[in-house]
Parts: C-alpha cells; structure tokens; sequence
C-alpha cells in the first residue's frame, strides 16, 4: 500500500474517531465521559514518556513534575481573576500575575513551553547519566518541582491547591490535542532526529560514533516529552477543575510507566492502546474497592485499596511474563490491519513464525 | 523572604542548640546510614536500584508493631523476629521480582523494582490500612536523658552505636571471610566469578539477606525515634538513603556510611541554620545529589569507571 493510500486512511480513522468523541461528548455520561478523557489524557503523557524512554532509551522518571508544572500553569492563570481572591485566601496571589487571565489553550502552551524550559535547565546536570541515575536523578528533580509548588505560595497557593479552575470535560477538546501529539510525535519519529534517537536507545556509543550529538538529540527528547507532559497536565488540571501538589507524587508517574510497558516500549500505537488499557482497566477494577456480596455473604477481600494491589500485581506479571508489551516496538499499520481482516487466525500464527 | 530573616537563626544559635542540632543530625545520618548500605551492596553486585528496599524498611516497622503490640512479644525478642522476617521478604522479593530478570535488559529490572516497591505500599496499604499506627513505645529506648543541657532520647545515643557495631561486623564479613571474598568478586565481575565456581544466586541471595537485616535494625530505631508508621514510610527516608549511597560512591560501604552522615547532618543543620528553609527540606537531599554527579559522577570514594565498547 502506498503512502498516500496511507495518509488517506490515517486521516478518514482520525475523522470517524472524532466523530466518536463528538458522541461521546452528547451521548455518553459524565462518568463514562470522564472516563474517556482521562484515557486521552493519558495517551498523551505516555507518548511523552514514550519519547524520552521508548524510543531515547533514556530511563526518564520525571513526568510527575513536568505534568505538575502544566497543571499549575493551567490552575494560575485560567481561574476568573475575580475568583482569585477567594481561592488565594490564606496569601494573596503576587501582584506580578494577579492580574494575567488566559484562554485554556493558550494556558496549555505556555505550560508545555514552561516544562520544556525547566527540561532544557534540569537536563544539562541530568542527562550525563546514564540508566538507575538517570532514573533517581529525575524522579529527585521531578520532586523538587513539586516541593518548589508547594512552598511558592504567592504564585501556586501552596499546600492549599487551586481550586475553581474552569472545568474542562468536553472530549473533542481533548481529542483534538491527542490528535495533534499523536501526529507530531509520529512525525518526529519518522524524522531523522526521530531515527537518531533510536540510534541512541540501541548502542550510544555506536551512535556518537556516527556523528550523532548525544547531548543535544537526549536534550531534545528530554524537553518534547516533557513539553507533551506539561500539556496532558494541564489538560489533567483542567479536567479535575483542581490542582494540588499531592496530585503530583512521584508515584503518579509509574501509571505511565506502566502504560508504556503494557502498549511497548517505543510503539506509538502500543502506547495509546496501553493508556486506555490501564486507565479504563483501573476504573473497572474499582469494583475490588467496593464490599461485594454472593448469596448474602461478603466477600472479605473486597474492601478499598484492593484495586491498587491488582493493579500492581499485574504491572509485576507484565514486566515478568510479557516483557515486550502488547506491541512490542511495532506499530499499527493498515497493511497488517487489512492482513489481520482477512485472515485474522493465519495472521496470528504467521506473526508467530516470523517473531 | 529576605536576608535579614534567613540568617536570623545564626545569631540565636548557642553552643547547646548547636549540640542538640548535632545530636539530632547524627542520629538521622546513622538511620540513613544503615539502610543505605543495603542499597550500595544491591547494586555493588546487581548493578540494580533495589526500589523494594525502602519498603521492605516500611514492612519491618510493620512486623514490629505486630510483634510487640498485638502479640505482645518482648522487644528485644520481637527485634530478633523482625530481623528474620525482613530477610525473608528480602529474599523472596529478589527470588520472585529479579532473578527472572537476571539476563534481560536493565530498562526490564529497573521497572520489575519499581513495580515490587509498587506492589508492597499497595499491599500494606490493603492490608494495615492508611491510617498512621503508633510504634509501640520502648520505654527503655525512648527515655529521655539529658547530658548537661542538651536533652534528648536514649535511642538517639544508640543508633550511633549499633551503626558502628553493625559496620565492623559488616566489614569483617566482607574482608575476611570466604563469602565477603565471593561477595566482593561477583561485585567486581559477575561472569568471570560464576566461571571461578562461585555460586552467584547462592551470593546474592545473601546480599539480600544482610541488606534486609541492616534495613530492619534501622526500621526497629526509626520506628523508635519517629513513632508514626503508614505505607509510604519508607518512600521518602529510601529515596534519601539511596542518594546517599550514590553520594558516596555506589558499591562503597564506607561511602554509604558518609553519604548517610552528609544528608542527615546536613538536612537537620540546613533547617536549623536557616528557619526559613524549612520547606525545602526533603529537596536538600536531591540538591545535594545533583551537585555531586555533576562534579563527581562516581560519587565521593566511587572508583573510577571506563566504558568498554
């Protein structure tokens, strides 16, 4: 099949998927609806994590923090400023941005671009390291971000959290900014700075021999992914219509990682597929919270906190048995698509005896 | 914030705060200082973040409450029982989380530890509850005891003393003995000590033990010292004890012994001198972190590594 044939088809999916984002913005429930969102959402922080971890190699754990920054961007300066006296009731909000009201897109850039930048600063220390202290270093910086949050009180209201940011539960919004990180990320993965960083993630001393600038292609994914992340943790903030620096833990981020280790790492299509696997597995899970009764008799094991024990027991059995993920680092292309329709048992059995 | 305020505290600073500050700083460096050695001997020899560590401290806090509150066992007795048990679970995570893991890619065992860490604070969150329980209160331990003007508590001078014991046992289990040789060479070379004879899973699975027991001791003290436990105990003071083990130089003991004082003498002392700072505690930990690798990749007494192609 050809490029174009490709595109085409890309393109006629985005639009029928859009118009099931339309419905389910007027025919789903809000539950459901947030539902939804939240999977969207999802996808785009595990395409950010993607990025740096799946196709860099480059073991980042500093979502957390990124997100927060996006989120907080969102939370200061989409409140009504007639709203912020309220909600800065314990400080007064520093006159430097009392007075600055945006528009929620123009919010999420200036998140994203802000999470970037604190990447770009973060990254010079950081990115010399290599493996676990890559992975400590950022999770440390990841909660600094969050410990600065909470102590700039002027600006962030601290421990107290922002609330009454307007609420943004409306799917094709979401949707439509999915749709633009999808089409980028894949973009650049495709690109040769795309193709650079897999060079980096299979051997990088192979890859500098090459000519490839380390610094500058591990810089670069480190400050996409986390432009993405301050983007889905602004879409995050808004959709709760409250941001507090608990919402940022660390252990936020092992949700992606989770989604990523599920879809495949360094699959874009395995990452979208991960997130609405584990967010909408995580909502449904939540029946294990709930006291469950057969025949008038509770079932002692189910009370709250159970769902997180599935949870994690599951992401143990993936990463034990299941190490490649869904996706393993293939994509979804409509040629194996139209392969799977035709002949959906031979596909599988030649899938096996190719790999 | 200005200047005037945030040095405030030096000039109130007298000699005897300055003690109690020390006291305090010493006591929170040997704490760090004991659970950090189980980190740099786990990766000393697996090259892995031991992410379970921090939980497993969590975990022994819990087998003590059990042991002394609701069996209401003896402490000293409930502290041997402690001891075993932490190494149990020690082991069992590393049998069951890591040893299938032996021969994939880093990226793979970095997120089974991750996820075991995970999978503990879920688990004790399930089963103990979220609600803070007291540690049970030792009332030979927790007496207070003054020494001229400086007040403080008998586990404090304890923690110092049961570090540097444990140390010279440490030390000479890993100097001296057939398995601190074994110990020692799959640190420096895995495969070519399996093809010398040495029984690796046999070794690690003794690393673990020994780390877990360190971590124990200083879960029973902590438990002591701060008598408040939930599941996420372990998560702040093991993030912390790993920097320190890096700080030091990872697979150093003797570098998680310093890199255990600097946090913990510096975190007490930084909020002393500087009132005002308070809020950015748990951040001096990572400052410090980032400042040494930038200097010092290998940490302070870490050896110097080449990367072979």
């Amino acid at each position: 099949m050809d490029k174009k044939k490709n595109i085409i088809f890309t393109t006629v999916a985005l639009i029928v998927l859009f118009g099931a984002a339309c419905a389910a913005q007027f025919g789903l429930d809000a539950y459901l609806r947030r539902v939804a969102n939240l999977c969207m959402i999802y996808a785009i922080i595990g395409l950010s994590l993607q990025i740096v971890n799946g196709f860099c190699g480059q073991f980042s754990l500093g979502q957390a923090g990124f997100m927060a920054i996006g989120a907080y961007v969102v939370g200061v300066f989409t409140v009504p400023v007639e709203l912020r006296e309220k909600v800065f009731y314990a400080v007064p909000m520093n006159p430097l941005i009392a007075d600055i009201q945006m528009p929620v897109w123009l919010a999420l850039i200036v998140g994203g671009l802000l999470a970037a930048l604190v990447a770009f600063l973060i990254g010079f220390p950081v990115l010399r390291l290599h493996g676990d202290y890559l992975a400590i270093a950022t999770l440390g910086f990841s909660e600094i971000i969050r410990i600065v949050i909470t102590n700039a009180q002027s600006f962030t209201n601290g421990a107290l959290g922002i609330k009454d940011i307007p609420p943004l539960n409306d799917a094709r919004y979401i949707f439509v900014v999915c749709a633009i990180t999808y089409i980028f990320v894949t973009a650049l993965i495709n690109s040769s700075y795309g193709r650079a960083f897999k060079a980096i993630r299979e051997d990088e001393i192979a890859a500098e021999a090459m000519g490839i600038d380390l610094f500058k292609h591990k810089c670069m994914a480190f400050m996409f992914s986390a432009f993405f992340a301050g983007v889905g943790g602004g879409l995050y903030g808004a959709l709760l219509g409250t941001v507090d620096p608990k919402n940022f833990l660390f252990t936020l981020t092992y949700n992606f990682v989770l989604i990523i280790v599920l879809g495949g790492m360094g699959s874009i299509t395995g990452s979208m597929l991960g997130a609405i696997l584990v967010t909408g597995g995580l909502e449904f899970l939540r029946v294990f919270d709930e006291p469950l009764e057969v025949f008038g008799m509770a079932i002692p094991l189910f009370r709250p906190g159970f769902r997180m024990v599935i949870f994690s027991i599951l992401l143990m059995v993936c990463v034990l048995f299941w190490r490649k993920g869904i996706m393993g680092t293939e994509e979804f292309t409509w040629e194996k698509f139209k392969k799977f329709v035709k002949n959906p048992v031979g596909y599988w059995k030649g899938d096996e005896h190719h790999g | 914030m200005d200047f005037a305020t945030l040095f405030q505290a030096f000039s109130d600073m007298t000699f005897v705060s300055f003690c109690q500050h020390m006291v305090n700083g010493i006591s929170l460096g040997s704490l760090y200082a004991l659970i950090a050695i189980g980190y740099t001997m786990v990766y000393g020899i697996l090259l892995m973040i031991n992410f379970a560590h921090a939980d497993i401290v969590m975990m022994a806090c819990y087998f003590a409450f059990f042991g002394i509150r609701i069996f209401q066992i003896p402490w000293f007795v409930t502290l041997i029982g402690v001891i075993v048990a932490t190494a149990v679970l020690g082991v069992v995570i590393e049998r069951c989380a890591y040893r299938p893991l032996r021969d994939a890619p880093k990226n793979s065992v970095l997120i089974s530890a991750i996820g075991a860490s995970f999978l503990l604070e879920n688990f004790a969150n399930y089963v103990f509850g979220g609600r803070p329980l007291r540690f049970p209160k030792i009332s030979l331990l927790a007496q207070n005891i003054s020494i001229g003007d400086v007040r403080t508590q008998f586990i404090c001078l304890c923690i110092p003393v049961v570090l540097v014991v444990c140390l010279m046992v440490l030390l000479h289990i890993i100097n001296h003995t057939k398995t601190g040789m074994a110990m020692r060479a799959v640190s420096k070379d895995y495969e070519i000590a399996r093809v010398m004879g040495v029984d690796i899973d046999k070794i690690i699975s003794i690393t673990f033990v020994i780390g877990s027991s360190l971590a124990a001791i200083g879960a029973f003290m902590w438990g002591v010292r701060y008598p408040g436990i939930t599941p996420y105990l372990g998560v702040m003071p093991g993030l912390k004890c790993f920097i320190a083990a890096v700080v030091g130089g990872i697979g150093n003991i003797k570098g998680a012994v310093i890199g255990g004082f600097i946090l913990g003498l510096g975190e007490v002392l930084i909020v002393a001198f500087f009132p005002a700072l308070s809020g950015y505690r748990d951040a001096f930990a990572f400052m410090v972190l980032s400042i040494i690798l930038f200097y010092k990749p290998t940490g302070l007494l870490g050896e110097k590594t080449t990367e072979k192609v």
